[in-house]
């Protein structure tokens, strides 16, 4: 399978009056037509992935190194003028706060119009079309009307579909989803999911989907890496990291779920709380909230070992246990 | 005051006028429609976003709302806030009214609310431990001591005082947030907290971290709340009661288990189709409920969930079925299937008493 994303040994860390080091020696690469799921806690790095891949994070401070190859293209020595046709046409993103990416005074027509014009140099009578066009694709009835629409005057779902047609507007390769169904109802969400599911089969998109949900991970990804503190401790198939995970933090999120949890009984949770990333790791960063945690855990930063076909974890106990002779 | 373990001073808390039979929070025909811009020749429309909806909250009770995206839980939860006027209907706060017994300060104080979004809801320009501190000042309390009870509510919170209190909004990530929201929230003494989608934003292990801080919140500080999520697992895990709403109104209401195990309504049992499935090789193929969330604009007649109701008869159409009562433990739902004797195909014989 070609990689359209190869990222290998990214490492970002934010300057200023603290240090982060918010994303710690991560690869991943993503195949043409592939959903690789990023999963993870609160703060361990996947937006900020996210955003490296497109370039969005304040340059000023922020330290960058590693490489973030898409498409062929070394993303992190694109110029401006590249990066402006990159994103858009090549990777699209969409958030999970709406109101990071819909502009609150500007209608849904308007903003996608823009969008076109800006990143293919379209008339704007063109770029109306096409809004009309990507309202139709996302399914938002009477799109006609709709176009003229401001962000706050919809509801949450139907924010959420403007969101998608904005970002696939200029039918972008490469979809980044960040959460963008996390904060929907039941039934929006499964209606969502099931559409991102069809326009990736009809856009033949690559998508990395970022969530905290297994069970939206199980309706759309192919495959799933497991983030924490800034690394990906686990990767694999669905099922696998589903049925088997190795990682004991993976295996501790997949416990902690209030599905079936009586009401008044303590839920399930991982002690403790993630590292601040004030200092880069030098040994497992999940030590301390770890049952299985030993000795040699905090020697060395465990390497990735893997496990099975396109299967790998970041843990000792996943190292090959050497044969007695 | 109550016997919380705060080494720190906090506001005296609303006190307890009504005794324990007052329902803390009572709501009457609540109602609130938006009017909305039409073409240019268009007529006038209004959005129902909250339509004639009555419910009560007693003490220590935690209240359920779930419903589709559109469906007037936020709305329902800003004007129970007055943060905005309402069109028509009574909030009534431990037996007290706004503007009666009760003034707008004291109401704001009593019931706090912890928003969705947690990033729109911070001020930028704040610290972190500025903005908890803030609500406090404004009631009176000094700088020095409601910065003390900021970092004693962060810890509570689980974020570590000396790693957040002089951060931004934009230097921590969502979950952090929303634990400041929450913190916020606490820092005025109310008795109720209204959390519109407080967790839903959240990874499954911090959610259940955040689960857990509510309860013992809620125990630590005789805590009432109620609980708006579209996490139907979390809304069965944390409520006593729930509320289901559609379309601005409440269609069916009762203790959680009952709705869960016999939903009722046949949205509360579409909406509950549509949990995504646990199991890889067993994906949802179709939505239970097809088209999109509809909008409050000029809405249905009668039941408003007939265009979309697979048992929908001719009646339906007609007049709103009215919320009924199903059993003697406070299960009621609005649907024509659930009165006896409506004339729907399926309605139970209407009995002789
Ligand atoms: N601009 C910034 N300056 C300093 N620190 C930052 C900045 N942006 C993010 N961070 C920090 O980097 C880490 C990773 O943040 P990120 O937003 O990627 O988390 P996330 O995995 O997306 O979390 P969530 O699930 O809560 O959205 C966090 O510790 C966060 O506080
Ligand atoms: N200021 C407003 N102007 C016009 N319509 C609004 C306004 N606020 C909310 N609405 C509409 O009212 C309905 C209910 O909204 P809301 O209470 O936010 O729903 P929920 O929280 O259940 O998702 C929606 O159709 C929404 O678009
Ligand atoms: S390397 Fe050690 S501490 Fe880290 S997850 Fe594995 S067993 Fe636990
Ligand atoms: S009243 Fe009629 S349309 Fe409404 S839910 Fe019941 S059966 Fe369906
Ligand atoms: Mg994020
Ligand atoms: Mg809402």
């Amino acid at each position: 399978m070609t990689k359209l994303v190869e990222i290998s040994g990214l490492n970002i860390r934010f300057t200023g009056e603290r240090t982060v080091y918010a994303v710690n020696d991560l690869s991943l690469s993503l195949g043409d037509g592939e959903v690789l799921g990023l999963l993870g806690e609160s703060g361990s790095g996947k937006s900020v992935t996210l955003r490296a891949l497109m370039r969005l994070l304040p340059k000023k401070r922020t330290q960058i190194t590693g490489k973030v190859n898409v498409m062929g293209r070394d993303v992190l020595a694109m110029n401006e003028e590249q990066l402006s046709s990159f994103r858009g046409q090549t990777v699209s993103m969409i958030f999970q706060e709406p109101a990071l990416a819909l502009d609150p005074v500007y209608t849904i027509g308007a903003q996608i119009a823009e969008s076109v014009v800006r990143h293919e140099g379209k008339s704007y009578a063109e770029g109306r079309a096409r809004a009309l066009e990507m309202l139709d694709v996302v399914r938002i009835p009477s799109a006609k009307r709709r176009l003229d629409a401001y962000p706050h005057e919809m509801s949450g779902g139907m924010r959420q579909r403007a969101m998608i047609a904005l970002a696939l507007a200029c039918r972008p390769k490469i979809l980044l989803a960040d959460e963008p169904t996390t904060a929907l109802d039941a039934t929006v969400q499964i209606q969502i999911l099931l559409l991102l599911r069809e326009l990736q089969r009809e856009f033949g998109m690559s998508v990395i989907f970022v969530t905290h949900d297994i069970g939206v991970a199980i309706e759309i990804c192919d495959r799933v890496a497991v983030m924490y503190a800034g690394q990906i401790v686990e990767q694999g198939t669905l099922r696998d990291i589903v049925r088997s995970p190795v990682h004991p933090y993976a295996k501790g999120l997949l416990a902690s779920t209030v599905h079936g949890a009586k009401r008044g009984q303590r839920l399930e949770t991982i002690p403790g709380t993630p590292p601040s990333l004030g200092e880069r790791p030098h040994n497992c960063s999940f030590a301390p909230r770890c049952a299985a945690a030993q000795p040699r855990c905090l020697e060395q930063l465990p390497g990735n070992v893997d496990v099975g076909p396109g299967r790998a974890a970041r843990c000792v106990l996943a190292e090959p246990v050497t044969a007695l002779s | 005051m109550s016997e919380t373990n705060l080494s720190v001073a906090m506001l005296e808390p609303i006190e307890d006028l009504g005794g324990v039979a007052q329902p803390l929070l009572q709501v009457n025909g609540l109602t609130k429609h938006f009017p909305v811009r039409g073409g240019l020749f268009a007529a006038k429309r209004t959005v129902r976003a909250v339509d004639n909806v009555s419910f009560s909250v007693a003490k220590g009770e935690t209240v359920g709302i779930v419903g589709e995206s559109g469906c007037g839980k936020s709305t329902t939860a800003r004007l129970l806030m007055h943060l905005m006027p309402r069109d028509t209907g009574d909030i009534i706060y431990d037996g007290m009214s706004v503007g009666q017994s009760l003034s707008l300060r004291e109401l704001r104080r009593g019931m706090q609310m912890v928003f969705q979004d947690s990033y729109a809801s911070l001020n930028p320009r704040l610290t972190i431990e500025e903005s908890i501190a803030f609500g406090p000042k404004v009631h009176g309390m000094a700088d020095g001591a409601a910065r003390a009870l900021a970092r004693e509510l962060l810890g509570k919170v689980g974020l570590v005082p000396a790693n957040f209190a002089n951060r931004y909004p934009h230097e921590i990530s969502g979950g952090q947030r929303q634990r400041v929201n929450i913190a916020r929230a606490l820092a005025l003494s109310p008795r109720l907290v209204i959390l519109d989608e407080a967790v839903s934003a959240l990874d499954k292990s911090v959610e259940a971290q955040v689960l857990n801080l509510l309860a013992d919140l809620k125990r630590e500080f005789g805590l009432t709340y109620l609980f708006i999520s579209h996490d139907l697992n979390v809304v069965r895990y944390i409520s006593d009661r729930v509320l289901v709403m559609y379309l601005g109104e409440v269609v069916e209401l009762g203790p959680v288990d009952q709705v869960w195990d016999q939903p009722a309504h046949p949205y509360t049992r579409a909406l509950l189709a549509a949990m995504p499935s646990s199991d890889p090789d067993r994906r949802t193929e179709t939505p239970p409920i097809t088209g999109d969330p509809p909008n409050p604009i000029d809405p249905p007649s009668g039941c408003r969930f007939h265009t979309r109701c697979p048992f929908a008869e001719p009646l339906c159409a007609n007049a709103t079925p009215k919320l009924t009562a199903l059993d003697r433990m406070g299960h009621e739902a609005a649907c024509y299937m659930a009165i006896p004797g409506s004339g729907h195909s399926r309605a139970p014989k209407e009995e002789t008493v």
